[in-house]
């Protein structure tokens, strides 16, 4: 024992070191991160796991709308539309739809707006699954997603058997919609009504109170209500901070006054205050289908408008008034009144508004969209200063932020 | 319930003849400033004690290129959520002196609506803490939503647009 004989450590001293240099490490998230869910670059500044600041680039997909607007006809926009936050194309249809019909002073019937308010609140549940199922992605937890997207593709079925499409949909006409509903159609959300609340229950229950991924969200990604009004926060995002600002109640539209819904807040605007918005969301949105398939008025399901609604091929055969306006409105021959008008619905994100200023031609003279996520996602480098990157991902991808919204 | 009457009649009474051009097309106050006035008054319309018209909405630029002197508008959106009350709000510069103050210094959401409508209509706004394109690339020399620039290519011949009511 006594013999070991102890080597000499070469312990360096203070002065010996080599000095230590701080500096921040520069990463690329993105423009293509599996992450990310869209093509927008964000350039972080990490201290170690930390992150500092961030620095964001999108363009990505910008496909120059707003020019394109000015030179179709008004009928062709509805196209433009889908394109944007293309995980709910009916809201951007309808809400299109609706700026003109208001522009236009059209008295939509009954039976249109209840469909559009199905097809829409449709529409909300399939963003919401999917934002909040990718939410269960990034924090690891796969299943739930697999578990849901079979209720995606079922309502995908139903805008099929209502426009014939899928992701852009392009549903609907300036007046009302451009077929009733099938009986296939009918059975199709009668199906989707009963056999939707024991899988998002399941969803739930896999998520919403499991400890995982409770740890992973709460506290994650906060705003407080006064930095989310200031960043132009609206819809879940908003609600989750603390307000309970939503168009469909503020400024009721297609008939949302004859529902009986309510709007979920949270409180303290972290990524599980949106989370819990959302599926909460979910539950009234398919409240609201059911009462509207429920007192589905009887009558016709457009609008007497024939500047603007293509008549029936069968009339446009037989009958010369009807050829008439099928040339005109094909052509792009009718001229819109002079006039701007701001209209604004409640998008999968948030407040989508459409600007449009008419100088009186066959098409806008100025379209704006007012695209929710364009405006909350400047806020994301502030939400996630200081987190880690796997927060930050969560915080992004709560969010739910849509590449085609952000660019246009 | 906030009327039109009742906001455009508050603001006459603060700003005088700087806020003109008043009109209510469906029913949203739509009114114009000048360039000097407008931060002052969508300042005061936010800490208004009673209207609290404190959300900006939307933010963004036409171009009118046969209004001389006037050849480009920028237009504000406000909201107020206690009384469910919008306003639009129009500013028309020069294209001569294309320059405007920014609203970053109210909204945290202006940025990036300012930087938009920069891209697309070359509006300076001044004072803006980053005024960089955003949907283009940087390298881009024109300002593409102005009217000058045809959506398609001037050089084709076989689209005649005439015969399309264009």
């Amino acid at each position: 024992m006594a013999d070991i004989e102890l080597l000499p450590h070469n312990v360096p001293t203070q002065s010996e070191l080599p000095e230590l240099i701080e500096e921040l490490t520069t990463l690329n998230l993105g423009p293509t991160h599996p992450a990310t869910h869209g093509i927008f670059q964000n350039i972080l500044q990490m201290d170690g796991e930390k992150i500092v600041s961030g620095e964001q680039t999108i363009g990505y997909i910008h496909r120059a709308f707003e020019k394109i607007a000015e030179r179709r006809p008004y009928y062709q926009l509805t196209t433009l539309t889908d394109r944007m936050n293309y995980c709910s194309s009916p809201i951007n249809n309808f809400g299109w739809h609706m700026t003109m019909e208001k522009f236009l002073q059209i008295e939509v019937p009954k039976r249109a707006q209840y469909i559009r308010v199905i097809m829409m609140e449709l529409a909300r549940i399939s963003d919401h699954l999917i934002c909040n199922s990718i939410l269960g992605v990034d924090s690891g937890a796969f299943s739930g997603f697999l578990y849901v997207m079979q209720k995606r593709e079922d309502i995908y079925e139903i805008y099929e058997e209502v426009c014939g499409a899928r992701l852009t949909t392009n549903m609907g006409r300036i007046g009302g919609m451009e077929r009733d509903l099938s009986s296939t159609a009918i059975r199709k959300i009668r199906e989707f009504i009963t056999t939707f609340p024991p899988v998002l229950r399941e969803f739930e229950k896999l998520m919403s109170r499991n400890r995982i991924f409770m740890d992973r969200v709460i506290n994650v990604g906060p705003i407080s209500l006064e930095r989310a009004l200031s960043y132009g926060f609206t819809g879940p995002n908003l609600r989750a901070a603390g307000l309970d600002y939503d168009v469909r109640v503020m400024n009721p539209y297609s008939s949302y006054e004859d529902f009986d819904f309510s709007i979920p807040i949270g409180q303290s605007g972290d990524t599980f205050d949106r989370y819990n918005v959302r599926i909460e969301e979910m539950w009234q949105s398919l409240k609201i289908v059911e009462q509207a398939l429920e007192n589905l008025p009887v009558g016709p399901y457009f609008a007497d408008t024939p500047e603007y609604y293509l008549p029936a091929k069968k009339e446009v055969y037989s009958n010369m008034e009807a050829l008439i306006y099928h040339f005109k409105i094909v052509m792009g021959e009718i001229d819109a009144p002079i006039g701007e008008v701001y209209h604004a619905v409640e998008g999968g994100n948030g407040e989508l508004g459409f600007y449009m200023i008419s100088d009186g031609g066959r098409a806008p003279y100025r379209l704006h969209f007012r695209r929710p996520s364009f405006i909350y996602y400047q806020a994301f480098p502030e939400m996630c200063k200081g987190s880690t990157l796997s927060d930050a991902i969560l915080t992004m991808s709560s969010l739910n932020v849509i590449a085609g919204e952000l660019d246009a | 319930m906030l009327s039109n009457q009742e906001v455009a009649e508050e603001l006459l009474g603060k700003f005088g003849d700087q806020v003109f051009d008043f009109e209510e097309p469906y029913g949203m106050l739509t009114l114009s400033t000048t360039r000097e006035q407008i931060i002052p008054v969508l300042d005061y319309l936010n800490k208004h004690k009673n209207y609290q018209i404190n959300f900006l909405t939307d933010l963004t630029g036409v171009h009118y290129p046969d209004n001389t002197d006037k050849e480009f508008a920028v237009v504000y959106h406000a909201h107020s959520f206690i009384h469910n009350f919008r306003i639009r709000i129009k500013v028309f510069i020069a294209e001569a002196d294309i320059h405007i103050p920014t609203a970053t210094v109210l909204y945290a959401s202006a940025n990036w609506m300012e930087r938009e409508t920069y891209d697309f209509y070359g509006i300076l706004f001044d004072g803006h803490p980053n005024l960089v394109r955003i949907l283009n690339i940087e390298e881009m020399d024109y300002f593409p939503m102005r009217k000058q620039y045809a959506l398609e290519d001037a050089t084709r011949e076989d689209k005649i647009d005439a015969l399309f009511g264009r």
